[in-house]
């Protein structure tokens, strides 16, 4: 493992070997059998590590650890349904695996042979068992790409990312003049993934072109939307692909450092980073003079405070000096004037992850993918009301109707779909007659939202969008970093503004206001943050003003979420007098007698926490 | 310089490359209001978004404070987008701001209430939740109040840049956040200096000296011998308050003022000046012939000295034991003027008239006073005494000018005067110990070589044949050079001066604030060149007195004859000098 790889012929050698290791493990050519089980954040906070000790502690009792082993991955992005547990070479995999499944995995199917159909994953809709990734929906319209290689490799393990891929794309780079490793960036058409969607190859290049000693590659992995956690899988799961993306980013502008900077609530991502780093280290693919090739490179771990902040890239920088975490006017901007003053790049995880793929296949090859303008793949996070919770890589100008119904599964309860909020707080929401446009940065934005880093939050009729929008706005108003005047002021005036509206008090003179502070935080705030900041409000303003219109004119909530102005009642007719709501009702607002009176709420008391319509079992309540 | 050519409003103009679009403005004759940005438009803040400014092609509104011109650019002010934006961004700090106008202090030189004038906010626009305040006035000199805060970061800023330390700054976060000590702490309980440099940069009420025209007004009613001092710095500056250009000698029309005001005497602290030298030059003296520590370092800034006792307490030996001039001058007052006047020293009540906050704190030191009586019981700032002769309906441009009291303690040297600019108590260190050297007086009676207003200087004085090093700082960070010599036994200097503010007293955290929007009449560098201004009234007053050396005052060699016997006596130790603390709690820097 630590033997150092002195020269492009012993990486080559390595990777050859490595290659052919997992490709025999994958297909069986070893002669044993593999279990591999989901090491992302959600399956380990479902018990997975867990499944792993069960699993190896069932192998040593029944004595067949010469026959199977036992590995860890990275996330396998279906996150609702995990933690997933997936058998090689059958390539068969079971979902939503408890401890006390261990048992029957072992002795039916490895020892056995026998597929646990129950284990299998079921289609909602045609109610059939499938057994291979691939031929769930789910996975069918994905393509990975930033993703590469996580659930299939140990991002713990070094060989094994050299086995799929790692450091093909440097030992390429290596061979390359920087101008033609940017050249090929810029042929390829990325885009930064972070949610400015700026050409990363324009990027390097101003970097490229300062003339200075010392230059910077940053990566931000602070990532703070609120459900987002794209990067967080990819750390977990391919650390060494996005540190390799790093490095042919340092070797393009000429920087001999680069900085992560990681939010501190990704312990995980930030073990297995630092992990790789040590790895990498240790067989002297970072370091001095990498390969024999003079090109020297080091990396280094920052992690982030938990302030939403500092993913906004001069404040990120601020907050890696040790100052707080504040942006700083542009121009000079970083490429010019970076961390300590030095030209720098800060590329997003996603983007990163993304560079090695590029060199490997070409820049033409990855442009093939996507739109005119926006090429490549995008990885969301996709949440709220949706069937099928979890992670998903498509290509760019997928449409939001194959997102949100072919790969998202639809909405649960077959309830309506009312929207689609993308960009987190500093997005906006897409509606009905939306869906069929193609997902690009463009497209995007000039429907009032954005691409952002990926975070997708779906919507249906039960969401209030003046709820909505306060909730968002309630996040930015904490996270604003108290800089400048129209985000430190403004967001709390347009929270005050929606408090209000919501609390069933607003006035059409609100709205008006609401307008005139969401332009002004956006036309006049010094960072990215308090630009955005008013995009949900505005957003939510645009497609939903008959919305406002009714909390302001009428005082009433259409979806029955402001409690203020909603209130729940028991139908007569439908109550089966049965005293459940009464008895669970926390402040004694419902009277009746049992089997005899049906019950009813005194308004007066409610509280409106809504028990009476959880325990109800006959449907009998309703929000008015 | 290369040039740019741009247009504003429709108009072509070339200026300066570099400049911020704020300070090309400016040149071409436009003004854009803005609230951060301080020293001409020179800031890296771009936070209050009051400059913003329509720039052709670039994103959004930008903010003139920080965007460099460039060549075509096109700037426009007026468009409608540029007005509502910059009224927007003033009534939202309005909406959070404690507008209790008519009762601050800081009305009429507040740049919020001016810049709310120049872009037409609107009464009572976005109302709305206040953010948690903070109103300190534990610390004797300083009080901050954060319901007046802008947040504009210009204290945090001159704290950090001016004088090295960094003791403000911003915390929390979004609605909540505030500027202020670690853990918003008071300033008596963080290694706060006192020097009230931020007050004078501060563009509302929320920095201001603690005020003391209330003691002062409670011993007048209290029928006690009330005698007020005024420093030198101050009559340099005191006329600006009512409208005298910067630079105007005040002297004479200060002191009728305070006859007016009913003070039993008035006196310079000049003559405490004097006296100051006549010790402080011995005691140099004494430490050169006898082997003593040196560099021997002047006491008469406070806010140094609180810097030295957080900083640099092994400093100790090497800082002289005098007191300050103000506290000497108000030791005698207690005890040599007393006596000869048969006025019991519980009955006198001395006002220091300073240029500094600091001397707020200092007269509350221990090492100050002597048997229970404070040496001074009031100290008030330039602006404060301009306050006092407001509200007593005296008209400045009619008051005669009147000569000092006569009294004991009523002469003072020209040596005395430019105590209040740095390299000033150099100079008439110089001069005394010149004569004590080589028994007659130098032939230009100045030292020239000392004088200057960059922060760090040192000169080499030849006094016959024998070559004295010596160093002169004002302001910390400067200081910090030296002091870190000295630390490192690397000082070539036998006496070194150091004023805590930058320009020395002049400059002081107490004097008329310098703010160009309210000196129309001023000329547009007015910021940098003020501190000048000020101290060539100081030299210009040295210039024309008779008695240019400390120990030719006559009062002074009256005083060591009758009463002290002769400088550093057992006497003069124990009434003017004092002695340090090294266990303040400690805040070590880097």
């Amino acid at each position: 493992m630590a033997d150092i790889i002195k020269s492009m012929e012993q990486l080559q050698a390595r990777i050859k070997n490595c290659t052919k290791c997992l490709d025999d493990k994958i297909n069986g050519r070893d002669g044993k059998r593999h279990i591999v089980v989901c090491g992302g954040t959600g399956c380990l906070s479902s018990d997975s590590h867990e499944i792993i000790n069960e699993l190896n502690r069932l192998i040593k009792e029944r004595g067949i650890e010469d026959k199977v082993t036992v590995n860890v991955v990275g996330c396998f992005g279906f996150c609702s349904q995990g933690p997933f547990v997936k058998i090689y070479p059958e390539d068969r995999l079971y979902h939503a695996v408890k401890v006390s499944d261990c048992t029957r995995i072992i002795d039916q199917d490895i020892i056995g042979g026998q597929c646990i159909v129950e284990l299998l994953y079921e289609d909602p809709t045609t109610h059939q068992k499938v057994e291979k990734q691939d031929d769930i929906n789910f996975y069918k319209k994905q393509i990975r790409i930033a993703l590469h290689g996580c659930s299939l490799i140990n991002p713990e393990i070094l060989d094994e990312a050299l086995g799929y891929d790692a450091f093909k794309a440097l030992a390429k780079v290596l061979t390359m003049q920087p101008q033609e490793v940017i050249d090929e960036i810029l042929t390829s058409g990325l885009r930064g993934r972070g949610g400015g969607g700026f050409p990363t190859g324009r990027k390097w290049q101003f970097a490229k072109d300062q003339n200075s000693e010392e230059k910077y590659v940053v990566c931000n992995g602070d990532e703070g939307d609120p459900g987002a956690f794209m990067d967080r899988s990819i750390l977990e799961g391919n650390p060494i692909a996005v540190i390799e993306g790093m490095m042919i980013a340092g070797y393009a502008i000429g920087a001999k450092n680069g900085y992560f900077y990681v939010r501190a609530e990704y312990p995980i991502a930030v073990a297995r980073l630092r992990t790789a780093i040590q790895q990498l280290e240790a067989v002297g693919l970072l370091g001095d003079d990498i390969l024999g090739s003079g090109f020297s490179f080091r990396c280094h771990v920052r992690l982030g405070a938990g302030a939403f902040v500092c993913g906004e890239e001069t404040a990120l920088l601020n907050s890696i000096e040790g100052q707080r975490g504040m942006p700083r006017p542009r121009p000079p901007f970083p490429a010019v004037k970076g961390l300590w003053g030095k030209p720098t790049i800060i590329n997003n995880v996603e983007t990163l992850a993304d560079v090695p793929y590029i060199i490997r296949v070409g820049g033409k090859e990855f442009a093939k993918i996507g739109t005119e303008k926006s090429k490549g793949t995008k990885v969301f996070a996709l949440g709220g009301k949706v069937n099928n919770v979890g992670l998903v890589e498509v290509p760019m100008g997928t449409t939001l109707r194959e997102l949100i119904f072919d790969i998202g599964g639809g909405i649960p309860n077959n309830k309506k779909f009312k929207a689609i909020q993308t960009g987190g707080p500093s997005g906006g929401c897409l509606t009905e007659k939306d869906l069929d446009v193609p997902i690009d940065y463009d497209t995007l934005i000039a429907r009032g939202s954005m691409m952002g880093s990926g975070g997708a939050i779906v919507m249906d009729e039960d969401n209030c969008m003046v709820d909505v929008a306060k909730f968002y706005m309630e996040f930015i108003c904490d996270e604003s970093c108290g800089k400048c005047t129209p985000c430190r002021i403004g967001t709390k005036r347009m929270l005050e503004v929606l408090t209000k509206i919501t609390k069933g008090k607003g006035t059409l003179q609100d709205i008006e206001d609401l307008k005139e502070l969401a332009n002004a935080t956006k036309n006049n705030s010094v960072c990215g943050l308090g630009q955005t900041a008013a995009n949900p409000v505005a957003s939510t303003m645009n497609n939903f003003r008959e919305e406002y219109l009714a909390h302001v004119v009428e005082h009433k909530c259409p979806a029955h979420v402001c409690k203020a102005m909603m209130s729940y009642e028991i139908q007569a007719d439908k109550c089966k007098k049965c005293s459940l709501c009464a008895r669970n009702c926390p402040v004694n607002a419902i009277n009746g007698v049992i089997g005899k009176e049906p019950y009813h709420i005194d308004q007066s008391k409610c509280i409106k926490c809504g028990a009476c319509v959880s325990n109800c079992r006959f449907g009998a309540i309703i929000k008015k | 310089m290369a040039m740019v050519n741009i247009k504003i409003e429709g108009r072509s103009y070339q200026v300066e490359e570099g400049l911020t679009i704020l300070e090309a403005a400016r040149k071409c004759g436009y003004k854009i209001p803005s609230l951060c940005a301080y020293m001409d438009g020179r800031c890296s803040k771009a936070s209050c978004r009051v400059c913003l400014v329509e720039v052709k092609g670039a994103r959004g509104l930008v903010a003139s404070c920080v965007y460099p011109v460039s060549e075509g650019m096109e700037i426009t002010i007026s468009s409608q987008k540029a007005i509502e934006a910059r009224r927007t961004s003033v009534e939202l700090l309005l909406s959070n701001h404690h507008k209790n106008c008519l009762q601050c202090d800081k009305n009429g030189r507040c740049e919020l209430l001016e810049v709310s004038k120049m872009v037409g906010a609107r009464e009572g626009k976005f109302i709305g939740e206040m953010s948690p305040t903070t109103y300190d006035e534990v610390a004797p000199s300083i009080i901050r109040d954060t319901s007046k805060c802008i947040l504009c970061g210009r204290c945090v800023e001159t704290c950090r840049e001016l004088q090295g330390i960094g003791i403000l700054s911003f915390q929390k976060r979004g609605f909540k956040t505030y500027v202020g000590p670690t853990e918003n702490r008071s300033f008596a309980n963080s290694p706060c200096m006192q020097c009230g440099q931020c007050v004078l940069v501060c563009p509302t009420g929320a920095l201001m000296e603690k005020s003391e025209i209330g003691k002062v007004d409670k011993a007048m009613k209290e029928g006690k011998y009330v005698i007020v001092q005024t420093a030198p710095a101050v009559r340099a500056a005191i006329g600006e308050e009512f409208g005298d250009r910067i630079g105007t000698p005040a002297t004479g029309k200060m002191v009728a003022a305070l006859h007016r005001l009913g003070f039993y005497r008035v006196f310079d602290v000049n003559f405490g000046a004097d006296l100051t030298i006549m010790e402080e030059a011995t005691e140099l003296l004494h430490r050169i012939k006898n082997g003593g520590v040196l560099p021997q370092i002047t006491s008469c800034s406070p806010g140094w000295i609180n810097y030295m006792e957080y900083f640099y307490s092994d400093l100790i030996p090497n800082v002289s034991t005098c007191k300050s001039p103000h506290q000497m001058q108000g030791a005698i007052i207690k005890s040599y003027y007393a006596e000869n006047h048969g006025i019991d020293p519980k009955d006198l009540f001395v006002v220091s008239i300073m240029p500094c906050t600091a001397k707020k704190y200092e007269k509350e030191r221990p090492g100050q006073g002597h048997d229970g009586i404070n040496d001074v019981d009031a100290v008030l700032t330039t602006r404060e005494l301009a306050r006092m002769i407001k509200r007593s309906g005296i008209d400045w441009k009619h008051l005669p000018d009147e000569e000092f009291d006569d009294d004991l303690i009523g002469s003072y040297s020209g040596a005395g005067v430019i105590f209040g600019v740095t390299g000033g108590v150099m100079e008439a260190a110089l001069r005394t110990a010149y004569k004590v050297l080589t028994g007659h007086e130098h032939d230009l009676i100045s030292f020239k070589e000392v004088r200057g207003l960059q922060g760090v200087r040192d000169a080499e004085i030849d006094i016959n044949g024998t070559k004295i090093k010596v160093a002169m700082a004002s302001g910390m960070k400067s200081a910090k050079v030296l002091l870190d010599q000295i630390r490192d036994g690397k000082s070539p200097y036998a006496f070194i001066e150091i004023m805590g503010c930058p320009g020395g007293c002049v400059n002081g955290g107490g004097q008329p604030y310098v703010k160009p929007m309210f000196l129309p009449n001023e000329d547009d560098d007015i910021l940098y060149t003020y501190r000048q201004k000020r101290a060539s009234v100081l030299y210009s007053e040295d210039e024309r007195q008779k008695i240019r050396q400390s120990h030719n005052n006559p009062d002074i060699i009256k005083l060591y004859k009758d009463y002290l016997g002769e400088p550093c006596s057992e006497k003069a130790e124990e009434l003017l000098h004092t002695f340090y603390n090294a266990n303040r709690e400690r805040y070590p820097h880097k």
